[in-house]
């Protein structure tokens, strides 16, 4: 157990174990394969932040005069197509996922440690690929890829960053694969699943969608790349092909894909407000079954991305009823975290600062959904900045807030190090303050008229469209903050000892960081999760850092 | 709840083919079950959307698609459904010859569904012939002029973009069989040499088993494809 | 560890006889499904059809997957997923295209 003492341990651990950059290309060991998906997708999130960046620079005036019209379409599908596909996708799950599961249920790895070495492979070679499309020309459809713009119309690169998207969508399989079977067949003695954390219930439904929504999303992809290379006109409207069957297909994976986003985050925001209010999870059994009836439910509702695209009114009807239908499992989470807070022992350190924050703008955005799920109001809203901002709340608000507080709840875990809790909560202010600047402004914009997609808008919106480009600069900055401090912090930070939180949860129990097989005697479990009465309040702990 | 023996991983003389971070080896054997009953989940899936495409679009447009199908062989058709279903027997005479440590048998009923995904990529690659040579394959040369629709009035012809429809999902639904016919074909080979060199017995088959799986359910997709795709509407 | 994992009889394992009876009731589907292909059934050929490949595929899963005395709940549960999540692209996506024409 580590002390304070100015010379970082040099135990053996996972992260020292072997050098060199070949023992970590070839690793099979499940947390420096969660390093790796990190630092790919931290990557990823610049170049689609980058893109962002230029969509709101652009729109900080009226007339289009920052790019062409072309140009213009390339960058929000290429922001939409990485932010979604190589960065929201993977996070979560391929980053704390692939770390922790294994460490919360005691067993020395994933059930298959070189698929999981591949599914990261595959995620770079998907990478790589659409790094060539983007500079070769990138697409220009929007990350929806409609036909037949996207198969008959479109001279840009859709077949390269279809491939792409394709070989990504394998890596989410693997992973959704690889825990499926390890949370079945790998826990410890003892855990029962009623005991495994809220995070693995989570994350294990997480993963039935993304096994069985991903192969639709795949045909579909390789049907518009058929159509374009081999003239399989399956959505060709002149051989009697229906726009709306891709349609159709592409939304039944990529409305429960939002759901492969959001629910590793919910878990995330479990762990941790269990820990910073010293509480067992209210109705434990309510939110993992939440988790499972979102995964389930969510595949029923996709047609409610098509309701002014020519579906018919009856299937519109249906559509909107079940989609009223799965906000119920969100709020019966939202609900409980609320009541778990009650008579809680709060502490408000940065991972329960993001949880907060997860909190307010996750219900925002799920509240916004159900007026999207209306028949009446979607036709007024679908298709304006009504929508951009009701998913940034959830993708942004919910599961980027849920990603960065479990980054730094499980920081010392993962690093062996403290993170500085001072800047931390600066930067979850700023993180907040900076989101909402940016995007509650939409809401306003999309219900008064403006248009998504577009590069240009009438002079009377400037106003709110500055406000959202100035939010997003401080956005910027405090997303860059915890990048920083978290470098800083490997080398200077203070040594973490095994369970700085005195958190609930076998991942605890290891030393930080853990050793490369995790445990040394296979742990068998005899106590609930959450155990926070027997485990008593925060240890005293010196400010650390800054 | 997996049975654990607490030291089994280091016991002394243990199973060669234990992987380290297992316990033992009922658990490695129903992880590799599982792993691949899942994928199999995806694969149905994935052949889902064609099928969801078949359907959407053989209602609406039935007689012109009976016509398109009606150009298909009934023969080279039921004889690959044959072919497949033989090579699925073969199969399980594999994973059974494995059981019972029968070398001879585990081998030649190896080699045999090789032979036999073979024959049916043979065929396949006659019928797709056939229909190059007909110009039913959906492109620029594509044509299907006074085609009958069956059960029709004489002069009721099928519409030629209906039909190239209709071949674009024969050969985009085959197509996708086919490739995973070849896929499945590598897997046997490489199953066939380990086989050869010993690997599989009593003790250990499941790679036999797995690779198995992955036949019958492509073997599955095809019973489905065949009445779908070749006997739509032929009776007279 | 070897003799650990011999069982009396195999848990995925079903006689000779069995796999061949398969076999030959899966030979049978074929020709039956060929056969009723060429005699008018009006509406119910494709249904027909469709049930017999439905029998056999199900003769496949059972007997040639061992599905059957699979001692494995998950197993089962997989396949039924597997099923349930197809139906429900397609009969949901029906629900569109088979309401068109009532309005």
């Amino acid at each position: 157990m580590a002390t304070a003492v100015a010379q970082p341990v040099e135990r053996e651990n996972y992260l020292n174990k072997h050098y060199g950059a070949l023992s970590w290309l070839f690793t099979t060991d499940h947390k420096r394969i969660a390093l790796l998906y990190l630092g790919s997708i931290t990557f990823f999130f610049f170049i689609g932040g980058f893109f962002a960046l230029l969509i709101r620079l652009e729109l900080l005036t009226p007339i289009g005069d920052l790019v062409q019209a072309d140009t213009y379409n390339k960058l929000f599908t290429m922001h939409g197509m990485v932010m979604v596909f190589f960065f929201l996708i993977p996070s979560i799950p391929a980053v704390l996922g692939n770390f922790l599961v294994p460490l919360m249920i005691g067993a020395k790895d994933l059930a298959f440690p070189r698929v999981n070495l591949l599914s990261w492979y595959l995620y770079v070679i998907g990478g790589v690929i659409m790094l060539h499309c983007m500079l070769t020309g990138g697409v220009d459809t929007g990350w929806t890829f409609y036909t037949p713009f996207s198969t008959a119309y479109t001279n840009t690169k859709i077949v390269e960053a279809g491939i792409a998207i394709f070989i990504v969508g394998f890596s989410s399989i693997l992973t959704g694969l690889n825990f499926v079977v390890t949370i079945h067949r790998m826990r410890a003695p003892g855990m029962t699943w009623s005991r495994l954390p809220l995070f693995i219930w989570a994350h294990y439904a997480t993963s039935i969608v993304q096994l069985l929504g991903t192969p639709v999303v795949a045909i579909t992809i390789l049907l518009v790349a058929a159509e374009r290379l081999f003239h399989l006109g399956i959505f060709d409207p002149k051989l009697g092909g229906d726009p709306l069957l891709f349609q159709h297909l592409f939304w039944f994976y990529s409305h429960p894909a939002v759901y492969i986003m959001i629910l590793p985050s919910m878990g995330v925001v479990s762990e941790i407000i269990s820990c910073y209010t010293r509480k067992r999870i209210f109705g434990y059994k309510f939110v993992a079954m939440s988790s499972i009836g979102i995964a389930v439910l969510g595949f029923l509702v996709w047609a409610h991305h098509m309701f002014v695209a020519g579906v018919s009114v009856y299937a519109a009807l249906v559509f909107s009823l079940l989609s009223y239908a799965v906000g119920v499992p969100s709020a019966v989470k939202v609900f409980n975290w609320t009541a778990t807070m009650y008579k809680g022992s709060l502490h408000y350190d940065a991972p329960m600062l993001y949880a907060f924050g997860f909190l307010g703008l996750f219900t925002i955005g799920g509240l916004t959904g159900l007026f999207l799920a209306c028949l009446g109001i979607d036709p007024h809203v679908t298709d304006t900045y009504f929508v951009v901002a009701h998913f940034h709340y959830i993708m942004v608000g919910g599961a980027v807030m849920g990603y960065l507080g479990g980054m730094h709840f499980w920081w010392p875990k993962i690093s062996g190090r403290l993170y500085p809790e001072g800047w931390a909560k600066l930067a979850a202010l700023i993180v907040f303050i900076g989101f909402n600047l940016t995007f509650f402004p939409q809401f306003i914009l999309g219900y008064v008229g403006m248009p998504r997609r577009y590069y240009q808008y009438p002079g009377e919106f400037q106003v709110l469209n500055v406000l959202s480009t100035a939010g997003a600069t401080v956005l910027g900055v405090g997303y860059l903050l915890p990048m920083l401090y978290f470098l800083w912090s490997m080398r200077y930070g203070k040594p973490a000892p095994d369970n700085p939180w005195n958190a609930a949860g076998l991942e605890w129990k290891t030393p930080s960081p853990p050793t490369t097989f995790n445990f040394d005697e296979e742990p068998v479990v005899t106590w609930e999760a959450y155990n926070y009465e027997e485990l008593g309040d925060f240890p005293e702990q010196e400010a650390s850092g800054a | 709840m997996p049975d654990q023996a607490v030291s089994a991983v280091h016991a002394e003389g243990h199973d060669p083919a234990l992987l380290h971070h297992f316990a033992d080896a009922q658990q490695q054997r129903d992880s590799s079950s599982l792993g691949m009953w899942l994928f199999l989940a995806t694969e149905v899936m994935f052949f889902g959307g064609l099928f969801c495409g078949y359907l959407i679009y053989r209602l609406q447009f039935f007689g012109d698609f009976g016509a398109a199908s009606s150009s298909l062989s009934i023969k080279l058709g039921a004889t690959n459904t044959v072919v497949l279903i033989c090579s699925s027997l073969t199969v399980v005479l594999a994973v059974w010859a494995a059981q019972h440590a029968k070398r001879t048998l585990l081998l030649s009923s190896l080699i045999l569904t090789i032979i036999l995904g073979f024959v049916f990529l043979g065929i396949k690659g006659i019928e797709y012939k056939d229909k190059f040579d007909e110009h039913h394959v959906p492109g620029p040369s594509f044509s299907f002029e006074n085609v009958k629709i069956p059960g029709q009035p004489a002069d009721h012809y099928a519409k030629p973009n209906h039909a190239e429809l209709y071949f674009s999902l024969y050969f985009a639904m085959t197509g996708l069989h086919a490739l995973h016919m070849i896929i499945g074909a590598g897997i046997f080979v490489w199953i066939t040499v380990r086989a050869w060199k010993g690997q599989f017995g009593p003790d250990y088959y499941t790679p036999v088993e797995m690779a198995g799986l992955y036949w019958h359910f492509v073997d599955i997709i095809w019973i489905y494809l065949f009445p779908l795709l070749y006997l739509i509407d032929r009776h007279p | 560890m070897s003799g650990n994992s011999e069982h009396s009889s195999f848990e995925h394992s079903s006689s000779l006889t069995t796999y061949v009876v398969i076999w030959l009731a899966l030979l049978a589907g074929t020709a039956l499904t060929v056969g009723a292909a060429f005699v008018d059934l009006k509406h119910f050929n494709t249904p027909l059809a469709l049930i017999i490949a439905t029998i056999k595929a199900t003769l496949v899963a059972l007997y040639f997957m061992h599905v059957k005395g699979s001692s494995e709940k998950m197993t089962k549960v997989v396949v039924i997923s597997a099923i349930f999540f197809l139906l429900l692209l397609l009969v949901l996506s029906m629900a569109d295209f088979g309401t068109r024409a009532w309005s």
